[in-house]
């Protein structure tokens, strides 16, 4: 299992637009992929579920991954938030 | 140049554009029972959806910008999500059309969405709808009314009230329709809007087609398609008058309805949603004398859930701030059949199951509506009056309810505060024991629309009736002073929040009857005032 921590930049929070990209971005993945923010926990590739945490500026997420391709996965994730939450 | 007529509902003129609103053809959403099926006609409706939705998104990006098509990008990401198909597929497999899962199932998740602690999720509930609304209408076969830019006049047969709240009301210069009374809803609105109107005009849609301007006199009751150039600056001098008195008007604006010998009257405005609570402060409305409630019960397949019923009393009791607001509960029934109601067609809904009747037979419908009133009570001065009232034991069971209601909210530590509890009177039964029920409640708001058609036996939807539906029949005035003596004798106001409220001939003769709050259409408040404050009465 791969776990990411990652403090959301974006000034409006996790809103529709990022979250669809991330959902597009982990879509690839056969892993398990869970992101947990301090309002509750989600699958990163159901978009309502995610937006449903309406995450915010400063929150700190964690993302774990687990399966079989869970080293590609967290590699790409990492570059996803860093470029786009 | 053509020419014809209709009954105008608000005088006036307009000059403009026309837009012809047919019903949707649409294929019933039935199942063909065969869950695979079913699932097939998604999975395609979902893909003709991405298609649409792909054009709009590069349309939007090209034309209006980067941000609106963003939205639109929103949704197309929302007809891939997992939970929302799962949902979907859910529904089908329990027997649903395709159609009709694709909109529950988005409305469930709309639901959600609108009830979260955060505005920018709340704002998703509208893209979440518009997405399942656009595959239902696919699935449905319909494609669509298109509405153009700028302001319009609205031609149809006919507009139901769930189709009149979908339109865009600040763009309708004027409504014509082929069918509809004075009192039909299409009139009620056209008054809340203060536009001219027609209705049972015999304008046909196929000639407002072809039509390049089309102008209403909402003086005489007259329609022109493509007006000549005489008629038209005739329209337009008749215009300028009419601006010229409602500017006159103005000088009423602030002050105090009180007539020559000290009468003072409240001078408030019927509304049907928060939005209407806006324009009748703006015409100077001295608060809310009838909140049609039903707005949010219509146009939609649930029921409105506690929360937005709660958010939209607040909205309405923070605009009017200390001015009185009185709402009436669920009118729902008769000419306003819902469909997620589950109510059986009757063969005669103006004497069946509606108003106070439904609320009391189907608590599980009255009381959310009881609690968001409650808990709206302490953001401003609410007051609420049951509809369709017949029997003193109908107002002691609904005010039982509210008693218990409001113990319950307290209990779970809501603040709450005193609501008056009146009758609005429109039964011929409920009038004649005026002096009983004001032993019961803390005020009467005559509805004079019902009353007259119950009094008179005449169906007020019936347009072949219109010479027997008399507002001035001495019957009716009959239990018109009656009420108000009943009232004053047992130290209870008594308004009146029908369409005579707002009559001018009337207005003196029920002031001189011991009415003290007349409740009228927002644009007529100004002109009332006016008569009020010249009256001797």
């Amino acid at each position: 299992m791969k776990e990411i921590k990652h403090v959301i930049n974006d000034p409006l929070g996790m809103h529709a637009r990022p979250a669809g990209m991330l959902v597009k971005a982990v879509a690839p993945f056969a892993s398990t992929i869970t992101v947990t923010a301090p309002t509750g926990t989600a699958d990163a590739k159901r978009l309502m579920a995610l937006m449903r945490l309406a995450a915010k500026q400063g929150m700190e997420l964690t993302i774990t991954i687990e399966g079989a391709d869970e080293e590609k996965a967290a590699a790409e994730l990492q570059a996803f938030l860093t470029a786009n939450l | 140049m053509k020419k014809g007529i209709g009954l105008p509902v608000f005088p006036g003129v307009a000059i403009g554009p026309a837009v012809v609103y047919r019903k949707a053809q649409r294929t019933l959403p039935v199942s063909s029972g065969d869950p695979a099926l079913e699932k097939a006609k998604f999975t395609a409706a979902l893909d003709t959806a991405r298609e649409q939705l792909t054009a709009l998104y590069e349309k939007a990006k090209a034309e209006i910008g980067e941000e609106q098509a963003a939205i639109v990008e929103v949704q197309l990401l929302m007809l891939d999500d997992l939970d929302y198909l799962d949902g979907v597929n859910l529904a089908i497999e329990g027997g649903a059309a395709a159609a009709i899962a694709a909109l529950d199932t988005g409305e469930e998740f709309a639901q959600i969405f609108a009830a979260m602690d955060d505005e920018y999720m709340n704002a998703r509930s509208a893209d979440i709808r518009d997405m399942s609304h656009r595959l239902y209408d696919i699935l449905c076969g319909n494609t669509g009314f298109q509405l153009p830019e700028g302001s319009f006049l609205l031609v149809a047969e006919d507009l139901a009230p769930s189709e009149t709240i979908q339109l865009p009301r600040e763009r309708i210069m004027a409504f014509i329709t082929r069918q509809g009374s004075s009192s039909s809803h299409t009139a009620i609105l056209a008054r809340t809007l203060n536009i001219p109107s027609l209705v049972q005009s015999d304008i046909t849609l196929e000639t407002a087609d072809e039509c390049q301007i089309l102008a209403v006199d909402g003086f005489t009751g007259t329609w022109y398609v493509d007006p000549d150039e005489e008629t038209l600056a005739m329209l337009r001098a008749k215009q300028a008058e009419a601006a010229a008195a409602r500017n006159a008007l103005e000088q009423y604006r602030g002050k105090e309805s009180v007539t020559r010998s000290g009468k003072k009257v409240l001078l408030v405005a019927n509304i049907g949603c928060p939005e209407d609570a806006v324009d009748a402060l703006k015409a100077d409305a001295e608060g809310v004398g009838l909140m049609r409630s039903e707005f949010l019960y219509l146009g939609r397949n649930s029921l409105p859930t506690e929360d937005e019923l709660f958010e939209a009393y607040k909205q309405v009791a923070e605009t009017m701030a200390h001015r009185p607001v009185v709402i009436r509960t669920l009118d729902i029934g008769a000419d306003k059949q819902v469909s997620y109601l589950g109510l059986e067609a009757e063969e005669n809904p103006a004497l069946g199951l509606r108003g106070l009747r439904i609320c009391l037979t189907n608590e599980e419908i009255f009381r959310p509506q009881l609690r968001a009133i409650y808990r709206a009570s302490a953001y401003g001065n609410l007051h609420m009056m049951f509809p369709m009232v017949a029997s003193v034991w109908e107002l002691k069971a609904a005010k039982a309810l509210c008693a218990k209601v409001r113990k319950e909210l307290e209990d779970e530590g809501y603040p709450t505060k005193d609501v008056p509890i009146g009758v609005m009177v429109e039964t011929p039964a409920a009038a004649v024991l005026a002096n009983e029920l004001a032993k019961e409640a803390a005020f009467f708001s005559v509805g004079t629309n019902d009353l007259t058609q119950y009094t008179l036996a005449v169906d007020r939807q019936n347009a072949k009736l219109g010479e027997f539906y008399d507002p001035y029949h001495p019957a009716l005035l009959a239990l018109m002073a009656h009420i108000a003596k009943a009232a004053n004798d047992n130290g209870i106001w008594a308004g009146i929040c029908g369409e005579l409220g707002a009559d001018p001939k009337l207005q003196e003769k029920f002031i001189e009857m011991g009415y003290t709050e007349l409740s009228m259409a927002a644009g007529r408040i100004l002109e009332s005032r006016k008569l009020v404050c010249e009256s001797d009465v």
